[in-house]
């Protein structure tokens, strides 16, 4: 897959408050690739320097290797589904639709016929006459992805599109829009603050927080070897304790020495040690690296979600068999399923 | 008690509309007389008709309330598209400043246009008439066009921007649609208060020009002959009339995007439940 969009040192400032903070980032073609943070973080501003509705204040934005800074949203080879979907209310469907079609003086013939394409991509056949006001959300959201990419964009960007919807629509939704972008075979950037949606539908994943990319990567990579706390604890839950690296595949945290994975740390670095809720194993007391006692048991479906109190650090545990609340347990990790972070800056400077 | 609160807005209306209905069936009377009834006729429309100075004031009634309105309608239409892409604050203020002339006694309205006239010289006659209706129309533009832009969807000028138009093209494609019924709605309320004011075109008009309402006020001062009687009830029928078809359309208005509202919110509603 060869390079689309590169942003290179983009920082973006409205007044005096930094919203983006020296963005780097690569995205290549056909591939779908997700902005992923809290609200506030840089992700929608990102897309928006993408789609040509921001000039970031330093750096710089190239599109085929070419610079496009100062090129307008109009005369860019991007579409736009926007949050909220901002359909023409004055348009019926077809219309709408066709909007960016009547704008480039594409013959009337090839319009018709590429509506109807769209159209029946999304799964709308036989709604051009409506008006967008009678249409239910997950309709509404059709229409507006069918008017983005009846144009033939390179680039689709997304700005939170499923956020309107209840839960069921939007996970038919996300399947819905991985199925529209293999078949279309174009690049997909999209926003969402919905760690789920991401780790569904992308090939690649980038994290923000505060501005700043935290992490790019798989949504396997990001998953299971999160690089920082904040990553760790935002993609899915996680136990975050402080530890001590005492030298490569040593780690003493909980008042014990864990055998562990990772190598590259300094002598007795001290760091973050996160491990998920499912990769902590349950046992009898006298057989666990610790033990513990359960303070509550919450059932979630699938498995039970258990608080264990070891020593002074509180466990959320995920197992599909449970304990009686007030039970002695013990609890053991397997080496590889313990991930070990350098302490990142802001939690230093916090405590 | 039924019976009583019909009585009572009865009563309300009989006050409030027995003048008029006495007008407009004077207006119909055969006789020259105020007090008593000679029969139906239309010969008070008829020498209504024939009068040369009332044919002149309704010229100049009619085109000083199509180009002040199609004047304060532009600028009106501008001055809320400035005003929606202020600060809050600032925006709130110019809102509330646009009220002012609203609220402005009609009297005060008038002796200070005349007085600024004086003051810088411009001499009294049509087109110092046409400035004032021009005046004091806009805030009644500017307040029917803005909720239309506060309604809108901020995106939509972006979304036609994404899909390939320029501003310009954007701008009329996609925005003014959106708010042609508030544009409608101002240019009507504008042409409907033109042919109403009297007191603001009395002290602008100066002499030798003189629209409907003044021509009435100074037939009647040599006595109210019975043409007046049709002349007014003209009026208070196109003036009735425009004021209906404003308040139709800003109700239609209402009611569509009340619907609207309630189809694209609802999702919403419902997943933020199952959090």
């Amino acid at each position: 897959m060869s390079e689309l969009i590169r942003l290179v040192n983009c920082v973006m400032a409205f007044d005096d408050v930094t919203v983006l903070n020296s963005i780097n980032l690569t995205i290549k073609d056909k591939e779908f690739l997700t902005l992923l943070g809290p609200s506030g973080c840089g992700k929608t501003t990102t897309l928006r320097i993408i789609g040509g509705f921001e000039v970031p204040t330093s750096g710089d934005v190239f599109f085929d290797n070419v610079r496009i800074n100062d090129v307008p949203p109009y005369r860019r080879r991007v579409n736009t589904v926007f949050q909220r979907y901002a359909l023409f209310p004055h348009l019926n469907v077809f219309e709408n639709v066709a909007f960016g079609l009547r704008v480039a003086k594409v013959p009337k013939a090839d319009i018709e016929r590429r509506v109807r394409e769209s159209l029946d991509l999304v799964g709308l056949r036989g709604y051009d006459k409506r008006a967008s006001h009678q249409l239910s959300g997950g309709q509404q959201q059709r229409v507006a992805i069918a008017r983005a990419i009846v144009n033939h964009p390179q680039v689709l960007l997304l700005d939170e599109p499923l956020g309107a919807l209840d839960l069921k629509l939007r996970k038919e939704m996300q399947i819905e829009l991985k199925r529209i972008q293999q078949q279309v075979g174009i690049t997909f950037v999209y926003v969402t603050h919905d760690q789920e949606e991401a780790l569904t539908m992308s090939d690649t994943v980038v994290v923000m927080n505060d501005g700043v990319i935290q992490q790019i990567g798989t949504p396997v990579d990001i998953y299971n070897e999160p690089k920082n706390a904040f990553v760790a604890d935002f993609i899915g839950e996680s136990n975050i304790v402080p530890g001590v690296m005492h030298r490569d595949c040593e780690v003493s945290f909980a008042g014990r020495v864990f055998r562990c994975v990772d190598t590259g740390f300094a002598p007795d670095e001290p760091v973050d040690v996160v491990i998920r809720p499912e990769d902590v194993r349950l046992s009898p007391p006298e057989e666990g690296q610790l033990d513990g006692e359960v303070l509550s048991v919450t059932f979630k479906g699938v498995h039970y979600e258990m608080m264990v109190r070891a020593r002074d650090f509180t466990w959320m545990i995920h197992s599909t068999a449970s304990e009686p609340v007030g039970a002695r347990v013990g609890l053991s990790v397997r080496p590889f399923d313990i991930h070990i972070m350098h302490r990142a800056e802001k939690t230093e400077a916090a405590s | 008690m039924k019976v009583l609160k019909g009585a009572y807005s009865g009563l309300i209306f009989l006050f409030l509309y027995a003048p008029i209905v006495v007008l407009i069936a004077f207006s119909f009377n055969g006789a020259k007389s105020r007090g008593a009834w000679g029969g139906f006729s239309f010969r008070w429309y008829e020498s209504l008709a024939q009068n040369a100075d009332i044919l002149h004031a309704l010229r100049n009634t009619l085109i000083v309330a199509l180009l002040s309105a199609v004047v304060a309608t532009i600028i009106g239409t501008a001055a809320a598209l400035g005003m929606h892409h202020m600060r809050r604050g600032l925006a709130n203020f110019m809102l509330n400043v646009t009220y002012l002339p609203v609220l402005n006694p009609d009297i005060v309205t008038g002796i200070s246009l005349l007085i600024l006239y004086v003051f810088i010289g411009i001499n009294l006659g049509f087109s110092s008439l046409l400035l004032a209706h021009i005046t004091f129309n806009i805030p009644y533009v500017i307040l029917s066009v803005s909720p239309r832009l506060k309604g809108m969807n901020r995106h939509i000028f972006e979304a036609a921007l994404d899909l390939g138009a320029g501003p310009v093209r954007a701008f009329f494609k996609v925005i003014v649609p959106e708010i042609l019924p508030g544009i409608v709605n101002g240019f009507l309320l504008a042409v409907t208060l033109s042919i109403d004011d009297f007191v603001i075109s009395f002290f602008t008009a100066g002499p030798g020009v003189s629209t409907l309402s003044i021509t009435v006020y100074s037939m009647a001062r040599k006595g109210i002959k019975p043409e007046i009687n049709a002349l007014s009830s003209i009026m208070f029928v196109v003036v009735l009339l425009l004021l209906l078809t404003v308040n139709i359309r800003a109700g239609r208005d209402i009611r569509r995007r009340a619907q609207t509202h309630v189809r694209s919110h609802s999702p919403r509603a419902l997943s933020s439940r199952e959090h």
